[in-house]
């Protein structure tokens, strides 16, 4: 599976994951189903741009740090929207990013075993 | 006339000595002794190049063992592979005996090279002796007699698979000709034997490698791996060298090795060290997201 594919997969699954969380929130609960689309398409976004980089720049650790950041800033843009619970957000986003970054690098594989 | 002992030892050296008058090569020293001849050290004039010339122990030897020793040549000939020997000549010497002329391998035997090394680095160059063994089969041929000594690790890295004095076209060869202890049931029996015979001789060596001093840990899964390989039925062992050496990556891999039922435990324990760090990453979210969510309540 190439690294673009595993980057969308496995933000897809984080992103749907971190929202369905919202359950354990009685007062967003009504609004689960939006919270989940909106979380995945977030996944799947990180996912991709972080497939992209993993794909063009083969050195894991460069790739962990682009995927954290990457989950930093789309849950900043997420907590902004909400203006408020930044850190609440923002740290397990931050997670979700390293551990998509992590993925690609770990399960996807690069342009050369591609063209094996 | 009683001879000294030094002088009975400088006579029997110069009669095992080949006579390399009238070819191409000058003798540079002895190398080692295989079974059926010994290996000289001499430089190749023309080309002024150093090579390995075997051949057969004492001279007028009888043509059986000339035969079996051209027999060995033209194998290897027929063989071109990165992890064999290449052969660039073959012939009778001055004196009669039957010898042939190969690339000079500097290097040390498998299990001398691999002494202190870690599991990992054994089972890698354990998959590298795997290679040439699964391209002779490929070939049509049977090596018969792999165990540490057919083995040289080289300077540079090059595995490479040697003594191919046994080796017979797959399925042809039914004597009882081995070393006790790499050889299959079946060819101790003198019964015909396929390439499933180096299988197990490469579950041996495999096992050889292994208990090189200081022993790694062993796992239940690498002993299942040693035991299908050197199972005593033939049907019972891998079909061939390549599902032997599948097996070997899968394990290296931290994948499930297909000659071991692993039970529920041990498969999570498996997976967990084998995706350790992607599940401690979705350990950590999950519990800072379980923290948040207590916080919150």
């Amino acid at each position: 599976m190439n690294k673009i594919l595993v980057g969308l997969l496995v933000g897809a699954g984080l992103g749907a994951l971190d929202g369905l969380t919202a359950w354990f929130t009685p007062e967003v609960r009504t609004q689960i189903a939006t919270i989940v689309m909106g979380s995945t398409f977030k996944g799947l976004l990180a996912g991709l741009l972080i497939g992209v980089f993993a794909r063009k720049v083969a050195s894991v650790p460069a790739t962990l740090v682009f995927g954290t950041a990457v989950g930093l800033v789309l849950a900043f843009a997420v907590a902004s929207l909400q203006g408020a619970h930044y850190f609440e957000i923002m740290l397990p986003g931050s997670i979700v990013g390293l551990l998509t970054g992590y993925a690609t690098q770990r399960y996807g594989r690069g342009l050369r075993a591609e063209a094996a | 006339m009683r001879l000294s002992d030094d002088a009975l030892s400088r006579l029997r050296e110069s009669i095992r000595d080949p006579d390399l008058s009238g070819t191409r090569y000058r003798l540079v020293g002895p190398v080692g002794a295989g079974g059926m001849g010994a290996v000289f050290e001499a430089v190749d004039e023309p080309l002024g190049r150093r090579v390995a010339l075997k051949v057969v122990d004492v001279p007028l030897d009888g043509e059986e063992a000339a035969a079996a020793l051209l027999a060995e040549a033209r194998v290897l000939a027929g063989l071109e592979h990165p992890g064999l020997v290449p052969v660039h000549d073959a012939g009778r010497l001055a004196d009669g005996r039957a010898y042939y002329a190969m690339k000079l391998v500097r290097g040390r035997r498998l299990d001398e090279a691999l002494a202190g090394s870690s599991l990992p680095e054994r089972l890698r160059v354990f998959l590298r002796v795997c290679e040439p063994v699964a391209f002779a089969h490929a070939s049509g041929v049977v090596h018969r007699d792999l165990k540490p000594p057919n083995v040289m690790l080289g300077s540079f890295g090059e595995v490479l698979v040697l003594d191919w004095g046994l080796a017979r076209p797959v399925a042809g060869a039914a004597d009882a000709s081995g070393t006790p202890g790499f050889m299959a049931p079946e060819q101790a029996a003198g019964r015909p034997v396929d390439a499933r015979a180096d299988v197990y001789g490469l579950g041996a060596l495999l096992d050889a490698i292994l208990r090189v001093p200081p022993a790694p840990a062993r796992s239940k899964a690498l002993d299942a791996i040693v035991g299908r390989a050197r199972a005593t039925e033939p049907g019972a062992r891998y079909a061939g060298v390549p599902a032997l050496a599948a097996d070997v990556e899968r394990l290296l891999d931290g994948g499930r090795v297909e000659a071991y039922e692993e039970n529920v435990l041990e498969r999570v324990a498996r997976v967990v060290k084998r995706h350790g760090v992607a599940v401690g990453l979705v350990a950590t979210y999950l519990v800072v997201r379980g923290l948040f969510i207590l916080l919150r309540r």
